[in-house]
């Protein structure tokens, strides 16, 4: 009997190729988006030449070249753009010139980028140093040398003073409002004298002593601050800028590989670790890191009782029927809803309802200043985790039902009771699927920034959630979230241009935290899987 | 007239001193148990004597492993099982609304058709039942293991492998390990539902050969497919049929000689 040949067709090849082929375009868009992301954002951190470039005219421009494009009404001919920084003294960061009016093009090495407090980057060469108007260095080399000497002398007495502003006038003002609240406490309940009050305010008088001692310190320091550069930019305009404002001063057009190689490392490490300065489009992003991750944290902690525990209900202990049922496709159509609404709802139960409680019975003193009847980390935390609970019950209760039933049997036929097998047989075996719903969950809530936004997120918190004083973890605080960092920073701020490198690399950071996060959680899956072989999920 | 078998019948064994009266441990009187509208068992009475084995044959969904999940309660599992007459266990009623259940399954274990051990380690599955009933010191635990492990003639081949999986062992090792799980709380009846029935020969005859030393120390109720084995190990059989108990007897007697016409149909093939 001879098999006759019915076509590629009754193989099924086309569909392996077919479906081989849609997975393979899938995971090179992937790769592309990642790629596109990380040129961007890493190469946002390498430090770039500067050009002098020279007009036909005559003119001097002198900038980083950050883009080339074709001109797009002569073609052949191109376009750079050169970012000019020095936002104080020209007025406008970033500039067009078109290549056909260039003359000459140089790099000469005593060009300096140096980055500010304020204002961005600030380009130009060294002219001299001052201290209090006197000249104290002249010329290129000879200030440079003075800038070095005194550069780190300079940082420390910033971070001093910025640390006696933050932590020691900052608890000096805690205290102090901490006593005005007492006062007022009293004072609701009709007590506006007597040894309480007396006591109360005999605590004032010290604390403003106190301040004034600080006060009196910051502006010793201050005075020792007295050193300016003066830096030469283009078409003579020239700026004195006060050392306590330099963060670092560089010569990129002089600086070998090596030395490029560490700055880029410096860069990186300042990102991540440092706070934003000029409305979040320089500087860190620290407190953005702190608050998402703090945030997945609280989510995470709230979202896997609650979610396992109605799983186990739904699956163990209730009885199947209409009821449940229709519990089960309500909680699948809670997956479905968009998330500003769960945000509408967070306003409206979370912080209206349940922090306006909140404030009225133990926070009455400070009122109309709300405390927990604002948005903070603990409400959006919570309504991220309603957001999530869908996908943990689901996956919890796939998992539940993937247990084979006589593993139950023999332990009840052990003479163990219902609650003994859950706890002891079910719940370690139907862990891995526990955990497969907390990454689908941290993966969904890494992402929502809609809710957020309406909850407790902040362009600029001025203080971390977690701090130093009692009790330690305020949950009441506004924070700063990276997803919403990045709409403020590619949207919202006052200098796109200037900020736009920035977008990408802190999409780079988003993008590496979620999926440090879900490496985290699956290698402890696979752990617990390879301990428990039974579940599939 | 099918569903009753004189008891005293039943309590005499035959042996070379002659007659000898045996010790009831398990009495079953009129049970009758109802699945929804399905009557799965009718008026079944019958007892089975202490540090014996019993055996039930019969087709498919004639009962039997309804009867025995009934010895330890497994059918409140169920929904919409409804059980009446009576059982006696040791003298007490197990029905009794004072009962508690897990008082019951501590004197009545139960091994499975289809071996479940726990995804634990080897120490921790036999270790489970004792855990359980409140023994947490170490070496206590550690002595009943060995003892479980050795009563179920499986200590020589995982003495050095007990903290692993105990879903590595083989189908045969995995079955006596609930044997030894069973065993590890020292009930008085050990109910075993067509244990050798997902298992090779050569496995089968150790579990076989394991059931005539348990004897020693437990009554074993067995169900079983397998007429040759329950003429191998069991001393009573009993034949159900469709929900009632046909025949009930010593086991060389029924299979030589039984009464009934249908027993004996079914013994020679002819059906089932």
């Amino acid at each position: 009997m001879r098999l006759q040949n019915r076509g590629i067709w009754s193989t099924g090849e086309p569909f392996i190729w077919l479906t081989g082929g849609a997975l393979t375009m899938a995971l090179l868009l992937v790769a592309g988006l990642i790629g596109l992301i990380f040129y961007n954002g890493m190469g946002f951190f390498w430090p770039k030449s500067v050009a002098r470039v020279t007009f036909t005219d005559g003119a001097v421009m002198t900038g980083q070249i950050v883009e080339r494009e074709p001109l797009p009404e002569k073609p052949g001919q191109f376009r750079i753009k050169l970012k000019v920084a020095n936002r104080d003294l020209y007025g406008a960061d970033f500039q067009w010139v078109d290549e056909a009016r260039i003359a000459r093009r140089e790099y000469p090495p005593d060009v300096a980028v140096i980055e500010r407090t304020e204002w961005g980057l600030l380009i130009g060469t060294i002219k001299d140093v001052r201290d209090g108007g006197r000249a104290i260095a002249v010329g290129g080399a000879a200030g440079w040398a003075e800038v070095q000497k005194r550069l780190a002398e300079s940082e420390r007495v910033r971070r001093q003073i910025r640390r006696i502003e933050k932590a020691e006038i900052g608890a000096i003002n805690a205290r102090q409002e901490g006593v005005r609240l007492k006062l007022k406490g009293l004072g609701l309940r009709g007590i506006t004298s007597g040894p309480q009050v007396e006591a109360l305010q005999a605590q004032l008088g010290p604390l403003q002593d106190e301040y004034q001692r600080q006060a009196a310190r910051l502006a010793d320091l201050r005075k020792t601050q007295s050193i300016t550069v003066v830096v030469a930019g283009d078409g003579g305009k020239e700026k004195e800028l006060p050392l306590a404002q330099v963060v670092s001063v560089q010569f990129p057009n002089s600086m070998g590989l090596v030395a490029k190689t560490a700055d880029y490392v410096g860069n990186v490490w300042s990102f991540i670790a440092d706070d934003p300065r000029e409305a979040n489009t320089e500087g860190g992003v620290f407190p953005a890191i702190f608050g998402t991750v703090l945030m997945v944290l609280i989510m995470s902690i709230v979202v896997t009782p609650l979610g396992v525990l109605a799983a186990f209900y739904l699956r163990e202990y209730a009885k199947q029927g209409a009821f449940v049922s229709a519990v089960r496709i309500a909680v699948n159509n809670l997956a479905g809803v968009p998330s500003i609404v769960f945000g509408v709802f967070g306003v409206g139960f979370f912080i209206y309802f349940v922090g306006g409680s909140i404030d009225r019975i133990f926070y009455p003193e400070a009122l109309p200043t709300p405390t927990f009847g604002t948005g903070g980390i603990l409400w959006a935390s919570l309504t991220l985790s309603l957001l999530t609970v869908p996908v943990v019950i689901v996956a919890t209760e796939e998992g539940l039902a993937a247990i084979p039933g006589g593993m139950r049997e023999a332990s009840l036929a052990l003479s163990a009771t219902k609650l003994e097998t859950t706890l002891r047989v079910v719940l370690p075996a139907v862990m891995p699927s526990i955990l497969t719903g907390l990454i689908l969950a941290m993966a969904r809530a890494a992402g929502e920034v809609a809710p957020l936004m309406i909850t407790g997120v902040v362009k600029l918190a001025p203080t971390l959630p977690i701090d130093g004083q009692w009790p330690f973890l305020h949950l009441e605080r506004k924070f700063m979230h990276l997803g919403f960092h990045i709409y403020d920073v590619g949207f919202q701020s006052p200098n796109v241009d200037a900020a736009r490198p920035m977008v990408f690399a802190t999409t780079l950071l988003l993008l590496l935290i979620v999926v440090f996060l879900n490496l985290f959680a699956i290698a402890t899956r696979n752990r617990l899987r390879r301990k428990y072989a039974t579940s599939a999920v | 007239m099918a569903g009753l078998v004189s008891v005293a019948e039943g309590l005499h064994a035959p042996t070379s001193q002659g007659t000898i009266m045996e010790t009831p441990m398990v009495e079953i009187e009129k049970v009758s148990l109802w699945d929804g509208l399905k009557q799965a068992l009718k008026d079944v009475t019958m007892s089975m004597s202490k540090q014996r084995i019993t055996a039930y044959i019969g087709p498919s969904g004639c009962g039997k492993s309804t009867l025995l999940r009934c010895l330890n309660r497994m059918n409140d599992l169920v929904d919409g099982v409804r059980i009446t007459g009576n059982i006696r266990i040791g003298g007490t009623d197990i029905y009794d609304l004072a009962q508690d259940v897990t008082e019951l399954r501590k004197r009545v274990g139960m091994v499975f058709q289809k071996s479940n051990p726990f995804p634990k380690s080897v120490f921790e599955n036999v270790a489970y039942g004792p855990r359980i009933l409140g023994v947490t010191n170490r070496s206590d635990l550690e002595g009943i293991v060995e003892r479980s492990l050795q009563g179920a003639a499986l200590w020589d081949e995982v003495e050095d492998r007990l903290q692993d999986s105990a879903l590595g062992l083989s189908g045969g090792q995995q079955q006596r390990l609930c044997i030894a799980r069973a065993i590890a709380v020292e009930p008085d009846v050990l109910l075993m539902d067509e244990p050798c029935s997902a298992l090779d020969p050569i496995a089968t005859a150790k579990i076989e050969e394991l059931m005539l030393e348990l004897k020693n120390s437990y009554t074993i109720v067995i169900v079983t497919h397998n007429m040759q084995q329950a003429a191998r190990v069991s001393d009573y059989t009993g034949f159900m049929l469709l929900g009632e108990l046909v025949e009930f007897g010593v086991t060389r007697e029924l299979f030589t000689n039984p009464r009934e016409k249908k027993t004996e149909d079914y013994i020679t093939g002819r059906f089932g």
